[in-house]
């Protein structure tokens, strides 16, 4: 970025909540049904009806605001924001205005150099989502009411941001503590997680912000990170260029990677909030505070570094393993299975969920928790090699077995006598009969080509059919060649 | 305070609302009306005094979070103008 100015980017987040029924009503939540199949007098905004909360979506937003360090607002009260569009069969979004549930929280956000910005939120409210309008080549709109009052969250940052990958992060977090939290699934590809941003730039050392545009359809990370760069490099040069941002809505092109401006649509807002009469307040107690607070899970960044205290493993590897809680579950279930608990098997653990694990789930587009080789039978294998009934090589063709057969690890290592062989004099009587066969390389080696060692091992190995015991094999090799 | 035809075309667009002028005239002196009856309240001094959001005093009405049958597609479009499969249909409007 132009170092001359700085960006100043605030960040809107809405989060789908994973409530079985709607809001309102007790309408499904349920995607993927027929238009208009999941719809009632209550959320298709018949006149005379009544909108009862649903206590999950409380719930479910206290959680959040515990988890980001708001304070709760004991009396909290539902907004009416009026406007008119098809997807809206009401003609007002139940929302929260004045005296949103949660407030004045914040997230310690670490970023890729290592230090920690702290980001404030604003405000969590509840809110209910739009229904869904289909153009198509038809004449008309086609309207489909099916997601409208399904239960959505609105996180809203403080303007504290101040470079795409400081949103980003950010995000990130947001994203992992919903999913840690189990309220949201987090997919920004199917909507469940949206983003809007809030963007200016102003000289650097100034204080005052800049004009500022918001950019919408941010539907993926890498969205959210182009589009910024897009909209702060073209803020800078119109200001360079003598002109002036233009308060605005602007959308993200994803496929032409650009911002469109969506001036037709931008005539003043006048949304009307008033409280809504049909939903009495929402009043939390300290106690209700103090039992979602009670039953939060483990949070991400504690979790990490209680992974970094207890296992000994490097931070790396605790970010890799706590990034999404079904992970870090399979890695402290695995590690717990170990029968010799010190930093090298956790390591080892480690080593093999980050690279065989996670390489066989993504092949298999499958979750981590219908993968077929459980916790225990992972740390079982771990053991083997430990103990050391199989080699680390021959591991990797017990870990396919498992892949494929969900068998545990000693019963394929008898099934298919895998046994690792360390009996030394068996081995010494192998490596004298190749030593012997191959007397020119004795020669090689002797007269100081040492990288014939290696076909040495390899001999070795093919002729115990892969199932020496590489220390030994290395061990023996070594004192009767370097005599 | 008190409203101007301006105000009054502001309204009525954010109401989706015509008027012609005769009525937009009346309709001026008839809000400026309201409003002057209304000012009445203004004698008293509310300074310390909440705002009142619900008329009862009742909070945390809740359901559990249970899902109950919908309604037939075929009942939910039964009062509308136009529909085409099972989506109601409206004029077009520019994504």
């Amino acid at each position: 970025m132009n170092g001359k100015y700085e960006a100043v980017i605030g960040l809107e987040v809405h989060a789908q909540m994973l409530t079985q029924s709607k809001a309102f009503c007790a309408c499904t939540t349920t995607f993927g049904n027929g238009p208009n199949h999941n719809t009632c007098p209550v959320c298709l905004g018949m006149p005379g009806v009544l909108p009862v909360l649903n206590r999950k979506l409380v719930e479910y937003i206290l959680a959040m605001g515990l988890a980001t360090n708001c304070s709760i607002t004991q009396r909290s009260v539902f907004a009416r924001k009026n406007y008119f569009y098809p997807d809206l069969p009401k003609g007002y979004q139940i929302s929260q205005y004045e005296d949103p549930i949660c407030q004045f929280g914040h997230l310690d956000v670490e970023l890729n150099d290592g230090t920690v910005k702290h980001i404030g939120i604003t405000r969590i409210h509840m809110e209910e989502d739009a229904g869904k309008l289909v153009h198509d080549m038809h004449v008309d709109t086609l309207v489909d009411v099916n997601r409208c009052g399904v239960p959505l969250i609105e996180i809203v940052s403080e303007p504290d941001m101040h470079t795409s990958h400081e949103a980003y992060q950010y995000l990130s977090m947001i994203k992992q503590i919903v999913t840690y939290l189990g309220i949201c699934d987090g997919n920004m590809e199917e909507g469940s997680l949206r983003c809007d941003a809030n963007v200016s730039v102003r000289l650097r050392g100034t204080d005052k912000l800049g004009t500022r545009t918001e950019v919408k359809n941010l539907n993926s990370f890498r969205n959210v990170e182009r589009a910024l760069e897009y909209e702060i490099a073209r803020q800078i040069a119109l200001i360079e260029d003598g002109g002036r941002v233009v308060q605005e809505t602007l959308i993200w092109d994803a496929d032409r990677n650009v911002a469109l401006s969506m001036r037709s649509k931008e005539e003043a807002h006048d949304y009307r909030y008033f409280p809504d009469p049909d939903l009495v307040p929402v009043v939390v107690s300290d106690a209700w505070i103090e039992r979602v607070r009670a039953e939060l899970p483990e949070l991400p960044q504690k979790r990490r570094d209680r992974f970094v205290a207890d296992f000994h493993l490097p931070k790396y590897d605790a970010d890799i393993l706590t990034l999404e809680r079904p992970l870090a579950e399979y890695y402290e279930t695995a590690a717990g299975c170990l029968s010799a608990k010190n930093p090298e098997t956790f390591k080892a653990v480690s080593n093999w969920v980050m690279t065989d694990v996670l390489r066989a789930v993504k092949e298999s587009n499958i979750t981590i928790a219908d993968f077929p080789v459980t916790p225990a039978h992972l740390s079982a294998m771990v053991n083997l090699i430990t103990e050391g009934t199989i080699s680390g090589k021959i591991a990797k063709d017990v870990f396919e077995e498992m892949l494929a057969g969900g068998e545990a690890p000693m019963a394929i290592v008898q099934r298919k006598g895998l046994v690792q062989i360390s009996d030394t004099g068996a081995i010494e009587a192998i490596i004298n009969e190749i030593l012997a066969a191959n007397a020119a390389q004795v020669e090689q080696y002797r007269a100081g080509k040492t990288q014939v060692f290696g076909f040495f091992v390899g001999a070795a190995m093919k002729a115990m059919k892969g199932k020496a015991n590489p220390n030994i094999v290395n061990a023996l090799l070594k004192k009767k060649l370097d005599v | 305070m008190s409203v101007t035809l301006q105000d009054v075309d502001k309204i009525a667009r954010l109401a989706r609302l015509e008027f012609h002028d005769e009525e937009k005239e009346t309709i001026t002196h008839q809000m400026n009306d309201i409003l002057t009856h209304i000012e009445k309240l203004n004698e008293l001094d509310t300074s310390m005094v909440e705002p009142l959001s619900h008329v009862i005093e009742l909070s945390n009405v809740f359901r559990e979070d249970v899902v109950k049958p919908s309604l037939p597609p075929e009942e939910a479009l039964r009062n509308a103008p136009s529909s085409v499969d099972t989506f109601f249909t409206v004029p077009k409007v520019i994504g």
